[in-house]
This record gives C-alpha cells, structure tokens and sequence, in this order.
C-alpha cells in the first residue's frame, strides 16, 4: 500500500511538470482504483468464507437482520467497514457484541447504548456458539457488494411477444379472408361463363316453379300446430324451471376484493395451513376474516413477491397489493414502526346462507375433522376465491347422507353408538342416523 | 329479410338475459326479506358502531369469560422475568401432546418447522429467514418464555394471543417443549 503511495507521488509530479492537466486526473483516477481495490482485497484476505458466512447469517442474523434493510435491527451490508470508519470500533468489538450484547452494554459502551436505543430497546440474542471464525465468515458475507439483477423489462418484453403474436394471428386470418375472396369471385365468374355458354348453345335452363310457402302449409295441418304447440310448452316450462331453480343460488360468485389475496399463493405455493388465519373456525359459528395483525405476522419480514409471475400478475401488481395491506394497517415499512393511522378492508363476503339456516364452522371443523376443502372446493388452487359448492339445502342434505360419524375416539359416542347400532342395526353410523335431516337441527 | 330481423330480435333478447348474471355480484333472491339477517351480522358494516365496523375489541377493563389477566409487560426486563418464574398452569395430567401438535403445526410449524428446528416451509422456501432451532444455546428457552413469546411476540414474530386462548397457549409450550427435549438429545 505504501508503495502505491509513493508511486502515485511520484507519478503525479512527473504529470504535472510533462504532461496536460486533464492527463492528471485519469490518472489520480486509476491509482485512486488501484489503491480501493488494493485496500479492499487486504481487509478479506483473511480465509473467510462468504458462502458459509451467508448460511450462518440466513440461520442465525436474518430473523432480525437484512442486508440492505431496516428490519428488527439494522441493515448489515459492510457493517465492519462502516463501524471501524465511523466509530472506530474493531472486529474485538463486533466479538464481544455478537457473543453477548448485554454484556457490551452494561459496560457502558457509547456506540452500543446508542444504537440500543435507536431501537427501542430491542436487544440482541447473545450467540455465544459463534466461533471468531464463524463470525468472519459472516463478515465476509456482510462485505459482498450488491449484486443488482439485470433487470429484464417485462413489460417491453412481454408486449413485443404479444405484438408478435398479434401480427402471426393477423397474416393467418388476413390470407385466409383473402383466399375466400378470391373463391368467392372464382366461383361468381365460372357461373357467368357457363351461363354465357349456355346462351351461345341454346341450352334451356330450368325456371323453378313457385310452390305453396311453407309456413302456410304449416297452418293448414292441425295435427303438426297441436304437436308445435305442446312442443314449445314443454320447452319453455324446462327452461323456466331451470332459471327458477338457480335463483338465489350464488355458485360462482367471484366478487373482486379490496386486496387482491391470492389463496394460490398462501394456501397452495406455501402450504400455510387455512386455519392459521382462518383460527376461528375451529371454535366458533364463523370461520372469521383474519385481522390485519396476523398478515403482519409475516409481512412484517415479506415485503415483496418473490413467486412466480404471469403477464397479468407481475411482481409490481403483488407488490402493489402488500402495499395495500400495508396502507391499511397503519405500517411504515422503512421506518418499520407502525404509524397508528389504520382503516378497515371493505372484504365482500362470497358464502352466504339465508338467515333462515343455522350454520356453525366448529361443528364442521374440530368436532367432524372435515376438511375445509370439502365444502369451499380447491381454495389453494384459487387466485380469486369463488364460492364452489352451491350452498343448497339439498347439497347439504346429500352429504349428511353419506357422511359417517367418526366414533372412534370421541368418548361422548361410545355409549349412543353402541346403543343405537344395537337398535338400528347399523355398522356405519351416519349424520342422518343421528338427526342430521330434521328440519330443527338447522332451522329454528 | 323480415326474417333476419326477426332472428336477430331473438339473438338480442337472449345476450340480455344472458348478460344479466355475472359472476362479480350475487344472484337475485325470491324473497331478500327472508334472506337477509335482521341482527348484526359477524362481520357486517352498520352505522350504529364506531367506524361501522360490527367486528370490535372488547370493552376496555373488561375480561371475557374464559380469559385471565397477563402479569406481564411487553419489554426485555419482563420476558427475561417470565423466562425465570413463568410456569405452566397445566400439570402432568392435562397436558394433551396430541392437541399440542395439531396446534402447533397449524400456527408454529410453518415457520418453525415441524421438529421444531427452525426448518419450517416458509423457511425452506426462503420467504422468512433466520429462525432459530429451539435448542439453541443464546437464547437457552424455557416454558415461561416460550408463553411470553407466543404472547407478545418478539422481533420479527408476532403476537398469537389472538389464535389461541390461554389453555392451547400453554398445550402449545408444552409440545414445543417436548420437541426441545428431542433436539438436544
């Protein structure tokens, strides 16, 4: 380093007497280079390990730390670089505070009880398994420069391909309206011919006679009008039964949410179990709309969409929507506080039953064990919710039919089982067999 | 061409009632008076509450049937004294593991991993990271203040008081502390 020094000394001197002034600063330039690259290669030169150092941080650093964001704690990218140029603490120090901070801070550190402070609080888990090494491994991790993903423009990309298909689409169906054209005159001129033909020969071309019209022949024949008549009857009565029969029937309902929450992604991609946010439906008559605070169980740490895209769900519309989630919230996610300004999400509610029905969603879930599937169809496959099953009384009827009670294990069935299999003599032990289809079990 | 006008009359009247259902709103009732509830429904918006929400917390001072006061505060001095004098209510007898499990794989699984390793999908799947197995040694758990933290939550992890109620809280510490028992064998 100090013969860099020198050299860039001496260099510039000789510039300065020989050559131009702008010569100069390309110069002081390069060496400037020279003597980062130099610096920053001797700081790691040590045997630490970026790669391990990435799998240590993602264990034991990144439940409250990210790289580059303010999250739990503070962002860690070049973390030594910036303390020792800041605060001029060492990596002793950074030992002594990931080994055991309340230690550190007990001792009266300035820096520690500052930062302490900045974060409400918020004290860091000693980790006193991290070995000098394992911690310059981290190190070397933190002191990685940020790699920026070559940003491929989607939208540019995706309307080219779109633009492309489009003109494809447009040759085809431009040649094929130009090939029926010439048909079309083809056909219209071989007519002409022959019939200029048939002039020059003096062939005769037939005159259709005109005969009695159809629909008055139809008028005439009593039998076919009685046999029409009884035929549109009867089609009609078929399809006004059919409407009449659908009405106040919501099968498919798919009203557009405030949020756009993809079940596809939170039940299907990432196996989180319904009840985890849907938790009331195992004890009580509602499966309950998750309050916005168990969002923020996760979203607290995920703050973009990383999963798969399509052209018309990119990473900006789903990145849009926890922005959403989080306006409404009340969470300002780079000061990572929570702002107190909240407001309700207006959620359309798709299943309704008539307030004439009685349903509870705990008998269902936690007594019957049914899954949540059943009745709601593949949520997990769903982008939009929509309502699956049609929610009819016969529907509901038709599975308590068919569904047995499962006995085994549930001390409350033993006796009525026992007594009722003697009586009925039944094996299997249906919803109907106990009650399920009277009428007071649901309306009342 | 009568006919074709007559035809095309037919088509028109067919796409309108076709267009009529949509699958953006609800289909029309027979009688929406028998349909509709006339008492507040769980999650409806009527005028007469604060911010027309029906859904509200409880009265303030107020504890509901089947709920107990909490002790402690949401700081580092009170998790540290939950960590040594908390202990669990449930003795030996009412300790359900089976319920404890199911619990705990709907609500702590997803992260923490089934094993209680730090292991869990969203973990796997890289969505969260830097969950810690429960044998680890910095933070030395215990039950106290594994209720503590389902309570209140710590650092990134939120509070669960809303999904569970007190006795699953305590079912869901004993299992997490029976997985702790297998990790460190």
């Amino acid at each position: 380093m100090k013969k860099s020094y020198q050299s860039f000394g001496d260099n510039s001197i000789n510039d300065m007497r020989q050559v131009t002034y702008r010569n100069l600063t390309t110069r002081l330039l390069f060496l400037g280079l020279l003597f980062l690259l130099t610096f920053s290669t001797s700081l790691f030169s040590q045997d630490a390990d970026p790669v391990k150092g990435k799998a240590l941080f993602n264990v034991n650093c990144a439940a409250c730390h990210s790289l580059d964001k303010k999250i739990t704690g503070p962002p860690l990218r070049g973390v030594e670089a910036k303390l020792s140029d800041e605060q001029g603490l060492d990596r002793d120090w950074i030992y002594a505070w990931v080994r055991n901070s309340p230690a550190v801070l007990k001792s009266g550190d300035t820096y520690a009880n500052k930062i302490f402070e900045e974060f409400n609080g918020t004290a860091m888990t000693p980790m006193p398994q991290l070995s000098d090494e394992d911690i310059d491994n981290i190190l070397a991790y933190t002191a990685t420069e940020k790699v920026i993903p070559p940003t491929p423009d989607l939208g540019t990309i995706g309307a080219t391909q779109s633009v492309e298909g489009g003109i494809s689409n447009e040759i085809i169906l431009g040649a094929l309206a130009i090939l029926f054209m010439l048909l079309a005159i083809g056909l219209y001129l071989v007519n002409k011919t022959l019939r200029r033909f048939a002039v020059a020969h003096a062939v005769e071309i037939p005159v259709v006679e005109k005969s009695t019209p159809l629909w008055q022949a139809f008028v005439k024949n009593q039998f076919l009008l009685l046999v029409t008549a009884i035929f549109f009857l009867l089609t009609s009565g078929y399809f006004a039964f059919g409407y009449m029969m659908q009405i106040g029937v919501d099968q498919g309902y798919q009203p557009v949410q405030p949020i756009h929450f993809s079940h596809k992604i939170h039940a299907g991609d990432n196996k989180i179990d319904c009840k985890y946010c849907h938790s009331s439906a195992r004890v009580s008559k509602t499966s309950g709309i998750p309050s916005l605070n168990v969002c923020m169980n996760c979203h607290k740490s995920i703050y973009e969409y990383n999963g798969e895209t399509t052209a018309e769900y990119n990473k900006e519309f789903y990145d849009s929507e926890i922005k959403k989630l989080y306006a409404a919230v009340g969470w300002d996610d780079d000061e990572q506080q929570y702002t107190g300004e909240t407001q309700p999400v207006k959620w359309t509610r798709i299943h309704n039953l008539p307030d004439f029905v009685y349903y509870n969603h705990s008998q269902h879930v936690t007594v019957a064990g049914l899954e949540c599937q059943i009745c709601h169809g593949p949520v997990e496959e769903m982008e939009e919710v929509y309502q699956y099953s049609p929610l009819t009384m016969n529907w509901c009827l038709e599975c308590h039919k068919k569904t047995n009670i499962k006995t085994e294990g549930n001390a409350y069935y033993t006796k009525i089982h026992e007594e009722l299999s003697k009586k009925y003599d039944l094996d299997k032990f249906t919803v109907r067999d106990n009650g399920g289809l009277e009428c007071g079990k649901c309306h009342y | 061409m009568k006919s074709l006008i007559k035809i095309l009359v037919v088509v028109i009247m067919i796409s309108l009632f076709s267009s009529c259902k949509k699958d953006s709103r609800p289909n029309y009732q027979f009688m929406p008076n028998m349909y509709e509830p006339v008492g507040y429904e769980t999650y409806g918006e009527y005028e007469v509450f604060p911010d027309e929400q029906s859904a509200m917390l409880p009265a303030e001072g107020t504890i509901a049937r089947g709920y107990s006061l909490f002790d402690y505060e949401n700081t580092n001095e009170d998790y540290e004294r939950a960590k040594l004098e908390l202990k669990s209510p449930l003795d030996s007898t009412q300790i359900n593991l089976i319920k404890g499990k199911e619990l705990y794989n709907i609500y702590c699984g997803i992260c923490h991993g089934t094993k209680g390793n730090g292991q869990g999908n969203l973990v796997k799947r890289e969505k969260i990271l830097g969950i810690p197995s429960y044998d680890d040694v910095g933070r030395a758990i215990t039950e106290g203040s594994i209720y503590h933290t389902i309570y209140y939550g710590k650092n990134a992890m939120g509070s669960y008081v809303n999904q569970l109620n007190e006795e699953e809280r305590w079912q869901v510490v004993s299992y997490v502390l029976n997985l702790k028992a297998d990790l460190e064998k």
